[in-house]
């Protein structure tokens, strides 16, 4: 503090030091190892068991383990790992049935959206422009990587215009010169007039095709692609979604608040699997026949929606913790309730829950899996999938352990994200 | 709308009454504030003297009577219309006992937060309007840092220096001084004190009564939500006319 350095040393006194810790690993050794009798046969015994554990682990998965083979005929009396079903198998796990000779669209894919994340991990690019930016060129590179042609409905990008245009003339009519408002105007009606046109089915739909590879629909897609995608969008839309049912739950408004807090409890209330079914078998019978939504999108609202509800429960409790107090200094400052909101209220909350909030992406990572269920394969179900070969039965273990050691990789990595995100944000603010 | 009584005053309160439940916090309570006048409000804890100047800036809603401020010489009288509430925030500034300042934020965005997303005020002239008000409050060199960083003492000059960063013609303070250790209060009080002589309108609840006697123009003795006695400070300490009053004040000037 700087009260020290103001009010300089009280006396002339020379500073005392710390105890000198005597050092070297033998004392280190004693001290934490070898200090009773109890102690010294417990270091033993444990020492043994991970000496044993390690040289069967290291025999069975290195020394004895067959690396490449034609066939599991080849692993069977061995005594040691069959790596060679990994080798044989890693493109199916990686990509599924994706079209053999189109690999490299989902490799690509998940490079796009594992830059995306980890540039979006970096806390200079945290502001709305920047994140829109990096968001929106992954997105449409890993979805025209993914589809391989994008065919965007004139409907949609004049509606898009019609708001836009619309808005940008109400927020800018005070500033605006009279050319502009003559563009805005002229936008908005053009817009106006294909759309109603549209809906009262004068035009016929058109679509703007951008067509770079062969189209691969998204029952063909599978593998790490598929289990990226529904995790990455499934929590980039929950989050925020979640963040807006939290502030609902704790409105003024009795409707807002009924609304938020129904949601919460009912998608809380059930299971994940119920959920994707509902979307997957019974959402098709309460829709109009002859519109057809896709599964995968199905089960990726599916997880969003789940998402969503459990993330709010953790921000509220971020909300919670908040001191009333800062909510009465914005107020006093005359903040309206949306400055209050992001400036003040969220950036306190969220950074007291990330551990929670962590908890829950690394959960929902995983949770995506359960997408099975429903027939899409994800990670999890190519690498089962890959012991249906009648070449390569019998050998789960060296499957699992390899779709483990990959989950782990994406886990491993959000929990040090977390450490890193706590500490960062907290450097100031600590005494 | 109620209208202002005179020229010179800027907080006219009629007839103002609120409950917390069943509870009578504040009872027909009636205070008119002339410009550049100081007040000091003090009273045994749960008088509701914090409730009543939390009531002028809308941080607690009264339920009867009005509460009138004029903003740039227009009289407002507090509604539900949120369009007032925000007006009369912009010329009240309001100074917490715990201080409030944001921990995310260092202490010149601290300051210069409101002008830039209230006042839409450029970030450059905010940031030297703060500084000025930091020099002001003798903190320039911690700008920035964080509030955790600094003593209560300076927390509290921050704070004052936060609010006039709006530069309100009114000041509130809610015991501004209550959580501070001893050798810290003189600090405060010192800047309040500034503050006074350049000639702010100023509410002050505290239990400072050489505050009081230097600086106010008149002291509000309250008592159960009632405004017991008022007057000028020499008169209100040598003559109490009230029995509450005087064992108020024995109990807090001679222990």
């Amino acid at each position: 503090m700087s009260q020290a350095t103001e009010a300089g040393p009280a006396t002339t006194r020379p500073a005392m030091l710390p105890p000198t810790v005597d050092g070297g690993p033998l004392a280190w050794l004693r001290k934490n190892l070898f200090s009773s009798w109890g102690n010294a046969i417990t270091t033993v015994l444990l020492v043994a068991c991970v000496v044993w554990l390690g040289s069967f682990l290291i025999n069975w998965a290195v020394l004895k383990a067959t690396f490449s083979a034609e066939s599991g005929k080849e692993c069977v009396g061995t005594g040691g790992a069959c790596w060679a079903i990994i080798n044989a198998k890693l493109r199916y796990i990686f990509f599924g049935s994706f079209p053999y000779d189109q690999h490299w669209r989902p490799l690509f894919a998940i490079l796009a959206m594992l830059t995306m994340l980890v540039l979006s991990c970096d806390r200079r690019m945290w502001n709305a422009g920047r994140l829109a930016i990096i968001w929106g060129i992954g997105s449409v590179i890993t979805f025209m990587l993914m589809f391989g042609q994008i065919h965007i409905p004139v409907t949609l990008i004049s509606a898009i215009i019609f708001l836009a245009s619309l808005a940008a003339a109400l927020l800018r009519r005070t500033v605006a010169d009279n050319t502009e408002r003559t563009v805005y105007t002229a936008a908005t009606v053009l817009s106006g007039i294909y759309l109603i046109l549209r809906v009262l089915g004068i035009l016929p739909s058109y679509s703007v095709p951008i067509v770079l590879f062969s189209y691969v629909e998204t029952g063909s897609w599978g593998g790490l692609a598929v289990t990226m995608i529904l995790a990455t969008y499934g929590l980039a839309f929950a989050f925020p979604y979640g963040i807006l049912l939290a502030l609902g739950r704790r409105s003024n408004l009795p409707l807002i608040r009924g609304l938020c807090i129904g949601f919460i409890e009912l998608i809380r209330g059930v299971p994940l699997i119920s959920l994707l079914i509902m979307a997957s078998v019974m959402l098709p019978l309460f829709l109009p026949s002859g519109t057809n939504i896709d599964k995968f999108l199905r089960a990726q609202v599916a997880v969003i929606l789940f998402a969503g509800a459990y993330i709010a429960e953790i921000v509220r409790g971020g909300l919670q913790a908040l001191p009333k107090g800062q909510f009465e200094a914005a107020d006093a400052m005359g903040l309206n309730y949306v400055q209050r909101t992001t400036l003040i209220v969220l950036p306190q909350a969220l950074r007291v829950v990330i551990p929670p909030l962590i908890n829950t992406f690394i959960g929902f990572f995983k949770d995506t899996s359960l997408v099975l269920i429903i027939g899409i394969f994800d990670f999890l179900k190519t690498a089962s999938q890959a012991l249906v070969d009648p070449l390569w039965t019998g050998f789960p273990g060296e499957i699992y352990l390899f779709a483990a050691a990959v989950y782990f990789c994406f886990c491993f990595s959000m929990s040090r994200y977390s450490k890193y995100l706590e500490r960062e944000l907290n450097k100031g603010t600590q005494r | 709308m109620a209208a202002l009584n005179g020229v010179s005053t800027v907080i006219q309160l009629d007839q103002v009454n609120k409950w917390y439940g069943q509870f009578h916090v504040l009872t027909d309570i009636n205070l008119q504030v002339k410009q550049g006048e100081k007040i000091v409000i003090c009273g045994p804890s749960g008088s509701g003297k914090s409730t009543l100047i939390r009531c002028i800036n809308r941080l607690e809603e009264h339920q009867a009577g009005s509460i009138v401020v004029s903003v740039d010489g227009k009289p407002i009288e507090l509604s539900n219309d949120v369009k007032n509430v925000e007006a009369i925030r912009k010329e009240v500034g309001m100074v917490f006992q715990s201080f409030n300042l944001f921990p995310h934020l260092t202490i010149l965005d601290n300051l210069t937060l409101a002008p830039i997303w209230v006042k839409k005020m450029p970030k450059k002239e905010a940031e030297d309007i703060a500084m000025s008000l930091l020099k002001r409050v003798r903190i320039p060199e911690q700008a920035l840092k964080y509030p955790g960083q600094l003593s209560g003492g300076q927390q509290q000059r921050v704070a004052i220096a936060r609010a006039l960063c709006m530069r309100p013609q009114i000041m509130l303070f809610d015991e501004p001084t209550s959580a501070l250790d001893p050798e810290m209060v003189k600090e405060v009080l010192d800047v309040m004190v500034e503050l006074a002589k350049e000639g702010m309108t100023m509410l002050v609840v505290t239990h400072e009564m050489g505050f009081a006697r230097s600086v106010a123009d008149r002291v509000i003795f309250m008592d159960r939500g009632e405004i017991v006695e008022e007057g000028p400070p020499k008169e209100f300490f040598a003559n109490p006319r009230n029995e509450r009053t005087r064992t108020f004040l024995s109990q807090i000037l001679h222990h």
